[in-house]
């Protein structure tokens, strides 16, 4: 097995590109993705990564760059954050719907205005319509563990989708954790490199991004939607795989807190985290409490979450972006209501946005969310608020 | 297009065309509702409409014209119907107005 190493969260994923052994790297320096890139380029410098740096003058020429080398056959990788992220939006669709197996590592940060370049989950949620196989880490070990995934789901034939794996910006990219780095033979055989998609050759030539007309088009879309619902099965086999080969274990939903929980907080990334060292030091064993961490985001893994859900009585949803104007403005409570609904799971939900541009979400915060859930349990429907509860903002 | 059209199962994963060559089949012709028509006595043979045409569908053709003041040329230019889309193009980059748009009747 791999050495243990303290890294930054971005020198864990970019040792994870390097093991993975990917061919192009296409990329534009954006705060807090840089250093991963930077990283890749003191590997390939000193020789330790044989890969082409193509360096453009955009994140959309950055994701454009991306797809031709998928196209030609490469195993591909790309990172961004923030505006960047956005940049990109047009060619996600592009890469999703040609069906080319590119990583893309977002390490997640606010959308301007104002200018922030700290954390939040805006940018990940900018890419949740697009096509794309969706993870987001805990810790720093699982945004090293999570780029492995990615090449093993995004390449496997009855995939080939480009997958997102996320880490927390600064929370996780600027912080240094004791990690275990797979090695590039280690990675190699559970992610192995195979032309598993039409790529461009000479010899066998073939046309890549064509009209689709009225009379075509619907059946690519169709074909998409399956492909996505199949990366589902393939995630749960690659973990199960992990598992067995590297000895961590993911779930596209884990559950951490009571065995019969009356209140449950959903979450993401590193916040998780913070509400597991709440719920063992602060709150105590013997409370009726728990936390859903959502790692796959897409395909949502709902079978599973209505199955945690299934007699909890309130489910409060932290959202780290804010969607003004929708039904839910919390995206991950959308998801988690369209859940429930269509599953007949009747667990009350209420909607936190928390944690907006770097704003820490505390022990005071996590504690006032389940004060909040505890105190409405048992109340009806009827009685809880319609609107999101903003948890740290100044009124 | 005639007969089955396959199934969102059957098509190759991507969108990809895998056979060259396969837009031949796609006559573009029935996009247009102007024709261009050129007049072989007014054209100089300056090839600017068949640089210009997008599709292309004006053809360089090896066959001599004499003009009705005698003059002659050893090539033709010729539209090829089943691709021109109508765009009027040719007719507006031609420096010597030998091109009209006529419209379609069918």
């Amino acid at each position: 097995m791999g050495k243990i190493v303290p890294l930054s969260g971005n020198s864990a994923v970019a040792y994870a590109v390097k093991s993975a052994d990917v061919d192009v790297i296409s990329a534009y320096p954006i705060t807090p993705q840089t250093t991963i890139v930077e990283k890749l380029a003191e590997f390939i410098a000193n020789g330790e990564l044989d890969a082409e740096m193509i360096h453009v003058e955009s994140e959309h020429s950055a994701l454009s760059a991306a797809v031709g080398a998928s196209a030609a056959g490469a195993r591909v990788y790309t990172a961004s954050s923030s505006q960047g992220i956005v940049l990109m939006y047009e060619i996600m669709f592009i890469a999703s719907s040609l069906r080319l197996p590119i990583v893309m590592t977002v390490a997640t940060r606010a959308l301007s205005a104002p200018i922030n370049i700290w954390n939040d989950h805006s940018d990940f949620m900018a890419v949740s319509d697009t096509g794309w196989v969706m993870m987001m880490a805990e810790n720093n070990q699982e945004a090293h563990d999570d780029v492995i995934l990615a090449y093993r789901i995004a390449e496997d034939p009855e995939v080939l989708l480009p997958v997102a794996t996320a880490l927390d910006g600064y929370f996780m990219t600027h912080t240094i954790e004791p990690i275990e780095v797979i090695e590039r033979e280690d990675a190699l055989s559970f992610a192995p490199k195979r032309k598993t998609w039409f790529t461009l050759d000479p010899d066998k030539p073939v046309t890549i991004g064509a009209l689709g007309d009225p009379q075509w088009y619907f059946e690519f879309k169709r074909q998409q939607y399956e492909a996505m619902k199949k990366s589902r099965e393939v995630f749960e086999k690659s973990v199960e795989e992990f598992a067995k080969v590297f000895g961590r274990r993911y779930g596209a939903v884990e559950y951490f807190g009571d065995e019969n929980p009356e209140v449950v907080l959903v979450a993401m990334g590193h916040v998780v985290g913070n509400i597991k060292a709440y719920l063992s030091r602060v709150r105590g064993k013997d409370s009726r409490a728990g936390v859903l961490k959502i790692k796959l985001y897409r395909p949502f893994p709902e079978d599973l979450i209505a199955k945690y859900l299934e007699g909890v009585k309130i489910v409060g949803v932290i959202d780290r972006a804010l969607i003004p104007g929708s039904a839910s403005p919390g995206p991950l409570h959308s998801e988690v209501v369209a859940t429930l609904r269509k599953h007949g799971v009747d667990a009350k939900t209420l909607s936190f946005v928390s944690g907006l541009g770097g704003r820490p979400v505390t022990h005071e915060h996590i504690g006032l969310m389940f004060g909040k859930l505890s105190e409405l349990k048992d109340k009806p429907s009827s009685e809880l608020p319609k609107e999101p509860l903003f948890i740290g903002v100044r009124e | 297009m005639s007969g089955r059209l396959p199934s969102w199962k059957e098509l190759p994963i991507g969108a990809v065309i895998l056979e060259p060559g396969s837009s031949r089949r796609y006559k573009t012709h029935e996009w247009r509702t102007l024709k261009p028509v050129i007049n072989q006595d007014k054209c100089i043979r300056c090839r600017i409409c068949w640089s210009y045409c997008p599709e292309p569908a004006i053809l360089e053709v090896d066959k001599p014209y004499v003009t009705s003041t005698n003059r002659r040329y050893e090539i033709t230019y010729m539209v090829d119907y089943d691709y021109c889309k109508g765009c009027g193009i040719c007719a507006q980059e031609c420096p010597v107005k030998a091109i009209e748009m006529v419209p379609e009747v069918r």
